[in-house]
C-alpha cells in the first residue's frame, strides 16, 4: 500500500480524496485496476473464478501473495513513466479492458455505464480520472442526488436528455434479457410503458425529465443501496 | 399570474442570434421564458421558412412520440425547442449542469451569508442572455457560465466549496480545473466583500464544524468499514444472490452488535465483581460429563454463568476503582458494592440501552424506507430501480433478469385485475379459501401451545424423569421441532391458498410463523413463572430457569444445523440427482430471520437468570453466520419472488422490537416485581421480590444522611410515584400527534405541488400548439407570397393578449 500510495503523489491523491465519495485505499486499489489490468487478468485465471474481486483492499493491508505479486509487476510496469504519474493517468483504457473488470462483466448496462463516464472525445475509453468518477458515484457514500444523476444519463440511451419510449423500452430489454424469448411481448411493452409514463411524467409531455425521474427515484428507498459497485 | 408576466419584462430585445441552429448542445436558455423562445422561433422562421416547409412534412410523424397531447402534429422546429427547453438539457449537458449549480451555489451563500440586497440581486439574477450576442454561443457562453460558477466558488469556504465540487455529476478533470480556477483569488475575493465578514464568517465556521464533524464521521465510518470482519463475505453473498439474501446476513450481524452491548454491560458490572470476589462454594464441584455442554446443567449449575452463583452481600470493594462506576459514584461516598442492586441496576439498563437503539433503529430505517406519498407508481419504481448493480456473476445476473421479467408480468397482471375486477363469486371463493387456510394456522398454534402446556404439565408431575440429565432435553427438543414442523405446515397452506400480491404472500408468511412462536413461547413462560416456581419450592428456581433458556437456545442451533444440513443440503441433493432438475432450493430468508428473532426473544428471556446467555447467543450467531453463508453458497438459489430489501429490514426491525424486545421486558418486569425469589441462592435471597432491592438500598440511604437525601426523594417521586410516568407517556404522545399532523400537511402540500406541475405541463402544451399554429399559418401566407417577412412582430403579442385573459 505504501509503495503505490507513493507513486501517486500525496497532492493528487488528497485532490481526489476532496472531488470524489471514495476513501484512500478504493483510490490506490482502482490504480491497481485501471493501470495494471493485465495483471487483474492474470490473477483472474490464476484464481479460477472471480474470487479475486474484494481480495485486493484485504491483501493491501496484509501482503499475501497476490498482493505482493500484483503490487510487484506495479512496480515493474511504472519506472519508465515514473517521470510523471500523472501523465500515466491521463492514458485511455479501452472499453473492452474496463468491461471484463468482474465487476461490470454481468452488469447489462456495462456500455451505457461506460459510455457516460468517458470522457474522450470518440466515447471509447476510459482515463484513470474517468474509472474514478465511476467509482464515486457507485460508492457507498455518494448523494442520492448524483446518483440518481447518472442513472437516468445511463438510462437516456440515445443521449437527448430526456427518457422517451425508445429509451424506456430498450432499458425493459435490459432488465429482462435482450434474447427472443425472454423479452416483453409488444403488448405487454406497450402497456407496461404506458403505465411508468402515466405515473411518473408529471407535466404530461410524453417524456420522463430529470426531475421526473428523481422525483420517482426519491420514493423508493433500495435504490440508493442497490445502486453500487463495491470494487 | 404575476410571475411570467414578471419574466415576459425581464427579457431584452434580441434580435441577432437567427443563424444558429440550437443544436443538442446548445443550453444557453437556463430562463423559463417562453416569449422568448417564441420570438427567436418565429425569426429564425421568417428566414428559412423554405427550409422548414420540408422538414415538417417528414417530421410530422415523429411528433407523436415526444409530445402526447396534440397527437401528430409537431414539426422538426417544435421538436428542437422541446429538445433545447431547460428541463431537458440539464439531464445531457454540461452547460446546464454548471448553470443549476451556479444558482445552487448563489442559493447557498444567501443562505449562509446573507449580503446586502443590492449585492444579491445583482449576483442572483445574472444576466445570461447577454451573452447570446457572441458569434460562437455554445462555447463562449459555457465560458462565461463557468467563470461565473468559478466566482460564485471563490467566495464559499474551501471546505464548503470541496463539499460543492464534489456533489457535482462533472467529470473529475472539470471539477479539477474549476477548483484549480477558484482556489487562487480567495485571498483577494474575501477582502474585497469585506462588510458581509462578520456573517459569513460565522456561517462559514458553522459549515466548517458541519463538515468536519461529517468527515471525521465518514472516515470513522471508513475505518469501522475496514475493521468489519465478512466484508469480502458480504460483498459475495451480495455479488450472487443480490440484496435480498444480503438483508439476511446483515440482520445477523446488527443482532451481533445488540449482544455485545448487553454482554459488556453485564461483564462490566455484574459478572467481573462476582469473578474478583468469589464466594465460598457449598460443596465439592460435581464431575462435568461433557453432556453439561448441552443441558447446563451439572458442573456448570454453580458458575458465574447462572443467577443462583451471585452473592447477595457487598462486596468489600473500595469505591473509585473501574468496575463500579455506575452504582457507586464518588458523592455517595465509601459505598461497598452492592451486588443486588448492581445486579438489579445493570440488568436494567442493559434493556434500557437495548431498547433506545431499538426504537432509533426502527424510526430511522421507517424514515428510510417509508417515504411520504409513496404509495404509488410501483411500474416506475420496479424499471427504474429493480437492477441490483452489486451482482458481479453472469449466472446471477441472468437469475435476476428472470426475476425481474416475472415481476414485470405479475405487475401487468395485476394491473389487468385491477381493471377488471373479479366476479363475486370468485372472490367468495378466494374469501373462503383464505379464510380456511387462517383457520388451520391459528388451529395449529394453538394446538402447539396446548402441546407443550400438556407435555409441561406431564414433566411436572413425573418427578422420576426429571432426575436424569437427559430427561431436562425432551422439553426443549419438543419445543424445537414444533418450531420446525409447523412453518412448513403453513407453507404448504399458503400454496394453496390465492394470493393476489407476493408482497402480501409474504407478509401473510410471516405474520402467520409469528404468531406460532408467540403462542409456544407464551405458554412457556407461564410454565416457567406460572407452574415451576409453585413447584421448586427451596430449591434455586431461577437457576432452573436459566438453564431452561440456554438448553432452548442450544437446541435451537442444534435443530437449525440439522435443518439446514436435510432442508437445504440433502434436499438439493435429492433434487440435482434423483429428480434431475437444474433449480437448487431457494433461501427462505422470511423463516430464518424469523428464526434469529426467536433465538434473540430466548436470549433476552433469560439474560436475568443467565447473565452470560448474550455471550452464548453471541458465539450461537457466530456459528450460524459460516454455516448459512457454507450452506448458502454451496446449495441454495436466490428467492425467486421479488424482496423489497428495506422494507423487509424494516419490518425484521420492528418485530425485534415489538412482539420480541417487549414481550421479553414484560416477562422480566413481571419476575421483577411480582415474583418471590428462592430464598437459598442468588442475589435477592432473604428479599419479597427482586424490586425489593432498589428499596433496601433507599432506606439505607434515607438512614445515611442528609447528604444524600436527595436520591430518596428522586426515588419516591419519579420512581413510585405513577404520575410521572403519566406525564411521560402523554407528551409522548402529544409529540406523535404532532409528527402525524405535520405528514398530513406534507402530503397536502406535495398534492398541490403535483396539481402545479401538471398545470405547467398543460401550459406548456397550449403554448407549443399556439406556437405550431403559428408556424402553419406563416406557412401559408407563405405560400401565398414567397419571400417577405414583414409579420414576424405579429405572434408574440398574439400570445400576450391571451394570457392576459
Amino acid at each position: 500500500m505504501g509503495g503505490s500510495g507513493s507513486r501517486l503523489s500525496k497532492e493528487l491523491l488528497a485532490e481526489y480524496q476532496d472531488l470524489t465519495f471514495l476513501t484512500k485505499q478504493e483510490i490506490l486499489l482502482s490504480v491497481h485496476v485501471v493501470l495494471a489490468p493485465h495483471l487483474v487478468d492474470n490473477e483472474q485465471q490464476a484464481r479460477s473464478g472471480n474470487e479475486h474481486t474484494g481480495k485486493p483492499i484485504a491483501e493491501n493491508t496484509n501482503s499475501s501473495p497476490l498482493s505482493t505479486r500484483a503490487h510487484r509487476r506495479f512496480c515493474e510496469l511504472l519506472p519508465q513513466e515514473q517521470r510523471s504519474v500523472e501523465e500515466s493517468l491521463l492514458a485511455q483504457v479501452p472499453f473492452e479492458q474496463i468491461l471484463s473488470l468482474p465487476e461490470l462483466k454481468a452488469n447489462p448496462f456495462k456500455e451505457r455505464i461506460c459510455r457516460v463516464f468517458s470522457t474522450s472525445p470518440t466515447r471509447d475509453s476510459l482515463s484513470f480520472e474517468d474509472f474514478l468518477d465511476l467509482l464515486s458515484v457507485f460508492s457507498d457514500t455518494a448523494t442520492p442526488d448524483i446518483k440518481s444523476h447518472y442513472a437516468f444519463r445511463i438510462f437516456d440511451f440515445d443521449d437527448d436528455g430526456t427518457l422517451n419510449r425508445e429509451d424506456l423500452s430498450r432499458l425493459v430489454n435490459c432488465l429482462t434479457g435482450e434474447g427472443e424469448d425472454t423479452r416483453l411481448s409488444a403488448s405487454e411493452m406497450k402497456q407496461l410503458i404506458d403505465n411508468i409514463l402515466e405515473e411518473s411524467d408529471i407535466d404530461r409531455d410524453g417524456t420522463i425529465n430529470l426531475s421526473e425521474f428523481q422525483h420517482v427515484i426519491s420514493r423508493s428507498p433500495d435504490f440508493a443501496s442497490s445502486f453500487k459497485i463495491v470494487l | 399570474m404575476a410571475q411570467p408576466l414578471a419574466f415576459i419584462l425581464d427579457v431584452p430585445e434580441t434580435p441577432g442570434d437567427q443563424g444558429q441552429e440550437p443544436s443538442p448542445y446548445d443550453e444557453s436558455e437556463v430562463h423559463h421564458s417562453f416569449h422568448q423562445l417564441i420570438q427567436e422561433q418565429s425569426q429564425w422562421v421568417a428566414q428559412e421558412g423554405l427550409e422548414l416547409q420540408q422538414r415538417e412534412q417528414e417530421a410530422t410523424g415523429s411528433g407523436q412520440q415526444t409530445l402526447r397531447r396534440p397527437e401528430g402534429t409537431q414539426s422538426t422546429a417544435t421538436l428542437r425547442i422541446l429538445a433545447s427547453m431547460p428541463s431537458r438539457t440539464i439531464g445531457r449537458s454540461r452547460g446546464a449542469i454548471i448553470s443549476q449549480y451556479y444558482s445552487r451555489t448563489v442559493q447557498l451563500r444567501r443562505r449562509s451569508s446573507r449580503p446586502l440586497l443590492g449585492n444579491l440581486v445583482l449576483s442572483a439574477r445574472p444576466s445570461l442572455r447577454l451573452y447570446d450576442l457572441e458569434l460562437d454561443p455554445t462555447a463562449r457562453e459555457e465560458e462565461e457560465k463557468q467563470s461565473l460558477l468559478v466566482k460564485e466558488l471563490q467566495s464559499l469556504a474551501v471546505a464548503q466549496r470541496d463539499h460543492m465540487l464534489r456533489g457535482m455529476p462533472l467529470s473529475l478533470a472539470e471539477k479539477r480545473s474549476l477548483r484549480e480556477k477558484s482556489r487562487t483569488p480567495t485571498g483577494k475575493w474575501r477582502g474585497q466583500r469585506g462588510g458581509g465578514g462578520v456573517f459569513s464568517c460565522c456561517g462559514r465556521l458553522r459549515y466548517a464544524c458541519v463538515l468536519a464533524l461529517h468527515s471525521l464521521g465518514l472516515a470513522l465510518l471508513s475505518g469501522l468499514q475496514a475493521l468489519t470482519p465478512w466484508r469480502y463475505a458480504l460483498k459475495r453473498i451480495g455479488g450472487q444472490f443480490g440484496s435480498s439474501v444480503l438483508s439476511y446476513f446483515l440482520f445477523l450481524k446488527t443482532l451481533l452488535a445488540f449482544n455485545a452491548l448487553l454482554l459488556l454491560l453485564l461483564v462490566a458490572f455484574i459478572m467481573g465483581p462476582q469473578v474478583a470476589f468469589p464466594p465460598t462454594l457449598p460443596g465439592p464441584a460435581p464431575v462435568c460429563t461433557g453432556l453439561e455442554l448441552l443441558t447446563g446443567a451439572g458442573c456448570f449449575t454453580h458458575t458465574v454463568m447462572f443467577y443462583g452463583h451471585y452473592s447477595n452481600a457487598t462486596l468489600n470493594q473500595p469505591c473509585g476503582s473501574p468496575l463500579d462506576g455506575s452504582q457507586c459514584t464518588p458523592r455517595v461516598g465509601g459505598l461497598p458494592y452492592n451486588m443486588p442492586l448492581a445486579y438489579l441496576y445493570t440488568v436494567g439498563a442493559g434493556f434500557f440501552i437495548t431498547c433506545i437503539t431499538l426504537v432509533y433503529s426502527m424510526a430511522h430505517s421507517f424514515g428510510e424506507s417509508y417515504r411520504v406519498g409513496s404509495t404509488s407508481g410501483i411500474h416506475a419504481i420496479t424499471v427504474f430501480c429493480s437492477w441490483d448493480y452489486k451482482v458481479t456473476q453472469k449466472r446471477a445476473s441472468r437469475l435476476q433478469q428472470d426475476n425481474i421479467r416475472t415481476r414485470l408480468k405479475e405487475l401487468l397482471a395485476e394491473w389487468q385485475l385491477r381493471q377488471s375486477p373479479r366476479s363475486v363469486c370468485g372472490r367468495l371463493r378466494q374469501a373462503a379459501a383464505l379464510g380456511l387456510a387462517w383457520l388451520l394456522c391459528l388451529g395449529t398454534a394453538l394446538g402447539c401451545a396446548v402441546a407443550v402446556h400438556v407435555f409441561s404439565e406431564f414433566l411436572i408431575q413425573s418427578p422420576e424423569a426429571a432426575g436424569q440429565e437427559a430427561a431436562l432435553l425432551v422439553l426443549p427438543l419438543v419445543v424445537g421441532l414444533l418450531n420446525l414442523g409447523a412453518p412448513y405446515l403453513c407453507r404448504v397452506l399458503a400454496a394453496l391458498e390465492p394470493h393476489d400480491s407476493p408482497v402480501l404472500e409474504v407478509y401473510v408468511a410471516i405474520c402467520r410463523n409469528l404468531i406460532l412462536k408467540l403462542a409456544i413461547l407464551g405458554t412457556l413462560c407461564y410454565h416457567w413463572l406460572g407452574l415451576r416456581v409453585a413447584v421448586l419450592q427451596g430449591q434455586c428456581w431461577e437457576d432452573f430457569v436459566g438453564q431452561e433458556l440456554y438448553r432452548f437456545l442450544v437446541m435451537d442451533f442444534v435443530l437449525m444445523l440439522l435443518d439446514t444440513l436435510f432442508g437445504e443440503l440433502v434436499w438439493r441433493i435429492i433434487s440435482e440427482k434423483k429428480l434431475k432438475r437444474r433449480r437448487k432450493p431457494e433461501f427462505d430468508i422470511a423463516r430464518n430471520v424469523l428464526e434469529l428473532i426467536y433465538g434473540q426473544t430466548l436470549t433476552w428471556l433469560g439474560v436475568l437468570f443467565s447473565p452470560l446467555l448474550p455471550a452464548v447467543q453471541i458465539i450461537k450467531l457466530l456459528l450460524v453466520f459460516y454455516v448459512k453463508k457454507t450452506s448458502l453458497l454451496a446449495n441454495c438459489q436466490a428467492p425467486r419472488r421479488p424482496w423489497l430489501a428495506s422494507h423487509m429490514s424494516t419490518v425484521f426491525l420492528t418485530l425485534l422490537c415489538f412482539p420480541a424486545f417487549l414481550g421479553a421486558a414484560v416477562f422480566l418486569c413481571y419476575a421483577v416485581w411480582q415474583v418471590k425469589p428462592s430464598s437459598t441462592c442468588g442475589p435477592f435471597r432473604t428479599l419479597d421480590s427482586m424490586y425489593e432491592a432498589g428499596r433496601v438500598w433507599v432506606r439505607y440511604l434515607e438512614a445515611a444522611g442528609p447528604r444524600v437525601s436527595w436520591l430518596p426523594w428522586v426515588h419516591r417521586y419519579l420512581v413510585e410515584n405513577t404520575f410521572f410516568v403519566f406525564l411521560v407517556s402523554a407528551l409522548l404522545l402529544a409529540v406523535i400527534y404532532l409528527n402525524i399532523q405535520v405528514v398530513r400537511g406534507q402530503r397536502r402540500v406535495i398534492c398541490l405541488l403535483k396539481e402545479q406541475i401538471s398545470n405547467e405541463g398543460e401550459d406548456k402544451i397550449f403554448l407549443i400548439n399556439k406556437l405550431h399554429s403559428i408556424y402553419e399559418r406563416k406557412e401559408r401566407e407563405e405560400r401565398s407570397r414567397v419571400g417577405t417577412t414583414e409579420e414576424t412582430a405579429a405572434p408574440p403579442a398574439l400570445l400576450t393578449e391571451e394570457r392576459g385573459d
